[in-house]
Order: C-alpha cells, then structure tokens, then sequence
C-alpha cells in the first residue's frame, strides 16, 4: 500500500471521473441521435421516391404525376464539376504560394485573412455577389453564374486545406530538394506537393461536399430549369434550388420528388466524405 | 610526415567568415580552408555553429530570411557569398545529407533521378546506369535492386540514409556537405555510412558536423573544433586527437567539457 494514499481524496477523483465520462456520454448521444433522426426521417420519406424514373425523368409541370430529377442531378453535376475544374487549380495554387512562396509576407498574412473571411461568409452573400458582377449586367440566370458562385465558396476550403496539408510537410524534406539545386517551383510541385498529395485530396473531396449541397448561391445565379438543358450559360436545373421549390409546393408528387432529392444529396455527399477519410488514412499510415 | 594544409589544393576558402540569426552572431571571423578529396570534419558541442558553418558552404541559409553571411567563402576561387552567385547551380555542385533521412515521396528509382533530371537530359538507358552506379556507390545497390519501383519510405532508416547519399553522388557534386549523417541510425547502419565515407573521398571532397568524437577520428582527415561560434582549433585529425595545441580543443576531446 502507498504510504501516503488518502482514500478520500481517490473515490473522489474516481467519482467525478464518472460523473465527467457520462455527461460526455449523453452529449455524444445527444448528437448522434439527432442526426440518425435526419437520416431516418430522410430515408423514410425518399425511400419512396428512389426509382429509375428519378434519373430518367425530368422534373413534373406543376399538377401532374410522374416525372423525375434527371435535369436537376445534371444540372448539378455540371455546375459542381466545372466549380471544381476552376477552384482546384486556383485553390492549390494559392495554398502553394501561402506556403512555398510568401509565407510571412504582408500579401499572404492579407490572403489568409480575407480567406478566412470567405470562409465564413454567408453563402447567401456570395450569391447575391454573383447576381450583381454576372446575372444584373448580363440580364439572364446562366449556369455558369451558378458554377461562378459556388467556386467562390470552394475556393478558400480547397486553399486551407492545401496549405494546412504542405505545413504538415517537414522542412526537412524541402532542404533536402534545394539541397540538390533544385528550383523553387520544382521544389514545391514535385516534392512538397507530392507529399501532401493526400491531405490535399481530401481537401478537394471536401470541398465538393460542401457545394453540392448549397442551395443559397444558386437561388440567385443558375435559377432553375424545368426542362432538360446543358446549355451553360442559360439558367440550369439543379438539386439544391428544385428541392426548396418542390418541398414549400402544395403538390403532393414534387414534395415526393424534394424528398428524393434530399436523400440523393446527402447519399452523395456521404459518399464523398467516405472516399476522404480513405484517402486521409492512406496518408496516416504511408 | 602527414600532409599539411598547405601542400594540399582546397576546394573551399572560408575568410572571415561572420554569420548572423537576425542579430545573434553565430559565427565569428571562421578562416579555415576545405582541402579537395579529404574528409573534414566539424566537432564542438551543441550550438557551437558547426552545422551553421556547413549550411553556409551550400547558402542554405539563404532559404530564410533573417539569415545572413559576411566575410568570403571562396568555391575554386569564386566567392559562394557573392549576390550574382545562382544558388541552385551552387547547390548542384555542393550536395548535402541530413541529419534525418529524408526519402522524397517517390519510388527509389524517382528518388535518384529527381535530382539528375534537373541538370542532364539523358535517355532511359543511360538513367537505368546512372541510378545503379549512384546507388552501388552509396552501397545500396544490392538491398534495392529488385525493388527500385517501391516507394523510397518503404526502406528502413540506414537505407533511407543511404539512399539519400545515393541522391547527393548521383548528381555528381564536387562537394558533399554531410550533416550528422548518422545520429539517426543504429551502429550497423553507422558503419556502413563510415566505410561509403572513406569510399567516396577517393571522387570528392567532404565536409561532415559530427557530435560522435570517434567518428571523427575514424573518418576524417582534418578536424575543425568549434565553440560559441568560433573555431578554436584547426588542424590534421591525428594532430587534433593526440596533440591539441589549445587546452580547450584537450579539454572537449578528452571529455572533460562538452
């Protein structure tokens, strides 16, 4: 037995141990519960919905039965995919240069600082941003005013990421890359970069999840569509903008539809935040 | 008789060489000369700036602002300190190993041709050689040769080491800088290190910062004792280890301080 063991003291700290795990316990199952609830509530009502005719069809004229979402997920697609072809390059490009180049620069600390603000701004505001440079002084809805608005929410995610992923990059490795004459951009696009390649990744796949679910920024940029069109710079279909119309509708088949909607946006991006976690792991344990 | 200094030709001059970490002085007035295909080797106590001496050889300094050199290091009688000096043609022609290994993330294959493509444009055949003659140098060459399109960070810690020596020889510098090339690594790994040492100071010139005293002694020609940011004493590696002439160089060798 310890000399100076004060059992007193012992049950006490083991008591308010107990007392600590399970107030923990219950907010973790507080959580959780909420959101297998959404789930739940998700997949009870666009269960129903989940068909062929959801990727086949185009979405229903007001009243009538039958019809799908096929213009919408295409819509969708392609305002998500062409957000992602500008605001990968830009992004991590823009992380290279936080890091690789200006680092404690005045240019840098400003764009962290101006990221960090995007990254909080209401999507609300970027969109009506969009409406004013790209939809006001053209005169239509397009989908690439869509695709516009949703970059500029990707944009600072894909940035951080890239830069928190290259800082995690010993400084070793660089000297050692200049250590054999190796040239700046080479040294950040081949070695620095190479390492961070997963981090990265997920980063990206992150930022995809974040758009695709984004209804506010497109309210005012790509509209809507009722009909089947992938012509870019008209105003375009899409998930998030049929759902809020189709779910505040008096039709019994669009609320049908929004439900479906719902649940293929959250399958997506569950899917999409499961290939993240892969790629990070292959990271951890590389 | 051993080979004095001046018999020798030296591939690099330090003069007057003062550096600073912002305002902290950490070498001062370092005059020592870097014979041409000797081992020379770096040994004081912690902080000393025996590894800031060798980060100056190759400017690696110059990676971070705040970090400057006075005074001349003369490469084959061009001084290294000049502003017109390209730094990646200087650090081509200096190679440098570190203390950690540090593999690129890339196969073994890539690792050693990273740093070739960079300055040589050559076709796969002569690539394929120049790979084999970098890695057998570094005495890798067997470990590796079935599995040269693995990842480099699938080898262990002596290899990566060596690999990374493969790296610096590959690209055929005239001076190879090594940066406590083996406190990272077990005794066996050590050794091998050691031996590739004595071997490739037939074809170079090197420099290395060791805090192992024998190795030193093992493996260099010349040994420079440095303290506070200044040599103390500069001489053959025999002369050092047996007959000190500064009590202070006895005093550290013999393990009395340090």
């Amino acid at each position: 037995m310890l000399t100076n063991f004060n059992q007193q003291l012992y049950a006490r700290r083991r008591r308010s141990n107990t007392q600590g795990l399970f107030l923990s316990m219950c907010s973790m199952a507080l959580g959780l519960s909420v959101l297998l609830w959404i789930l739940f509530v998700l997949f009870s009502n666009g269960l129903a919905a989940l068909d062929w005719n959801i990727l086949t069809k185009d979405t229903p004229a007001p009243g009538s039965e039958g019809g799908g979402l096929r213009n919408a997920i295409i819509g969708s697609l392609m305002m998500v995919g062409l957000s992602v072809l500008v605001s990968t390059p830009v992004g991590i490009l823009a992380g290279v240069y936080l890091t690789e180049y200006g680092d404690q620069s005045k240019t840098a600390e400003l764009t962290r600082f101006v990221t960090d603000i995007m990254l909080s701004a209401p999507s609300i505001v970027l969109g009506l941003f969009v409406y004013a440079i790209a939809v006001a002084t053209l005169g239509r809805f397009s989908g690439y005013a869509g695709s516009l608005a949703l970059s500029l929410i990707a944009i600072p995610v894909v940035m951080r990421t890239t830069e928190n992923m290259l800082r995690l990059v010993p400084g070793s490795l660089r000297e050692a890359a200049f250590a054999l004459g190796a040239p700046r951009w080479k040294v950040s696009t081949l070695v620095t970069l190479r390492a961070a390649k997963s981090g990265v990744i997920t980063g990206l796949l992150l930022a995809v999840a974040r758009i695709s679910g984004e209804t506010a920024p497109l309210l005012f940029t790509a509209l809507n569509n009722q009909f089947y069109s992938t012509d870019m710079s008209r105003p375009m279909a899409n998930l998030p903008v049929v759902i809020f119309q189709f779910a505040m509708s008096p039709y019994d088949n669009w609320i049908r539809l929004a439900w479906g909607g719902a649940l293929l946006v959250t399958l997506a991006v569950l899917v999409i935040n499961i290939l993240a976690r892969v790629f990070f792991r292959e990271k951890v344990s590389a | 008789m051993p080979e004095t200094l001046t018999e020798l030709k030296n591939a690099i001059e330090v003069r007057n060489l003062d550096f600073y970490y912002g305002n902290f002085r950490g070498l001062k007035e370092v005059t020592m000369n870097i014979a041409e295909r000797k081992v020379t080797a770096f040994i004081g106590p912690s902080g000393c700036g025996k590894s800031t001496l060798l980060r100056t050889l190759n400017r690696m300094y110059s990676l971070y602002p705040g970090q400057r050199a006075e005074g001349e290091i003369n490469f084959y009688g061009t001084n290294i300190l000049d502003k017109q000096q390209d730094l990646n043609l200087l650090r081509a022609r200096i190679g440098m190993v570190f203390q950690k290994p540090t593999p690129f993330p890339m196969t073994i294959y890539e690792n050693i041709a990273f740093g070739v493509r960079l300055y040589e444009s050559m076709n796969k055949v002569d690539m394929d050689e120049r790979v084999e003659w970098a890695l057998t140098k570094a005495a890798l060459w067997n470990e590796v040769k079935d599995k040269l399109g693995q990842n480099g960070l699938s080898l262990s810690g002596g290899q990566q080491q060596r690999l990374c020596i493969a790296r610096s020889v590959a690209v055929k510098p005239s001076v190879l800088l090594l940066d406590e090339p083996t406190s990272a690594l077990d005794p066996i790994s050590t050794g091998k290190v050691e031996e590739l040492i004595n071997e490739l100071k037939k074809d170079y010139t090197i420099a290395i910062v060791t805090h192992n005293m024998q190795q030193a002694a093992r493996c260099s020609d010349f040994t420079a004792y440095m303290y506070l940011g200044e040599l103390i004493e500069f001489g053959a590696t025999e002369q050092i280890f047996f007959k000190p002439k500064r009590t202070e160089t006895e005093d550290y060798i013999t393990g009395r301080f340090g």
